[in-house]
């Protein structure tokens, strides 16, 4: 049984004005993919709290994103988010960032070509406005200029 | 992809892959790469397969077969341990800068 994640943040967070959350009932936009993934560049995008290396940590509120060589390994990577458990992703990122995975689906052929780089955000952000006005578009910007065919949205 | 169902159902995004595992692990368990590769390359089939828009392909693995007690308990009462006090969230985020410049001399 799929758990009801809705109700579970508003009683989580009752102490908190009433969270808006995203309810986008028409069609949603529909861009085939005019070639298989095998002969497709992907790029993947997680919300779990990337971080590589010495980059900044996200703060509150922080609609920025980070972008991760797809060559990072375990030890380059550490994660900055407050609003899951992120144990078990710390242990292994690719619970959530499975860019390893990724890299060998790539070397297999089963993906054409993995992005360089990946793209890293901190899913915790309570204003819709600011994810879909500043974040979403910005990300975007960089997908059509990297000439990525899929992107792969890992949320966390 | 998702494992949180409901959330996905409302924003309705063109295409959508479900597992329903505990918020965290979204791409499966640690250190269980088979099953992080079977779940990722299921996913990236789901490009090829759906052909409508907002379809949300159910994938069909179990956390635990003997044990669905974390659907009751999953993002409910101490789910989350309090956000640390600023001053630790610092000490936390300046020794991780410090760790990777060290590093980065070798």
């Amino acid at each position: 049984m799929a758990v009801e994640y809705i109700p579970r943040t508003r009683e989580l967070y009752s102490s908190y004005a009433p969270y808006k959350w995203t309810v986008n009932e028409a069609t949603p936009p529909w861009t085939p993919l005019h070639m298989p993934i095998a002969e497709a560049k992907l790029a993947v995008i997680g919300s779990g709290g990337i971080l590589y290396r010495d980059q900044p940590r996200f703060h509150r509120e922080d609609a920025s994103y980070r972008l991760i060589p797809k060559s990072a390994r375990q030890d380059d990577l550490s994660i900055w988010h407050f609003g899951y458990r992120t144990a078990d992703a710390e242990a292994d990122h690719n619970c959530i960032f499975p860019l390893a995975r990724l890299r060998e689906l790539e070397a297999t052929g089963v993906i054409g070509e993995l992005a360089d780089p990946a793209y890293s955000f901190m899913g915790g952000v309570y204003s819709a406005r600011k994810v879909r006005d500043e974040l979403a578009p910005r990300i975007a910007d960089e997908l059509l200029k990297a000439h990525v065919d899929a992107f792969y949205l890992v949320p966390a | 992809m998702t494992s949180a169902l409901d959330i996905t159902q409302a924003v309705n995004p063109p295409r959508s892959v479900f597992v329903n595992f505990p918020l965290g692990h979204q791409t499966g368990k640690p250190n269980q790469p088979d099953l992080q590769r079977q779940i990722v390359r299921d996913a990236l089939e789901a490009f090829e397969t759906i052909a409508r828009p907002g379809a949300i392909v159910e994938l069909p693995y179990v956390w635990d077969e003997n044990d669905r007690g974390w659907e009751t308990t999953d993002y409910t009462g101490d789910f989350l341990p309090p956000r640390p006090p600023k001053e630790d969230a610092d000490t936390v985020e300046a020794e991780r800068q410090a760790r990777f410049a060290r590093s980065s001399v070798r």
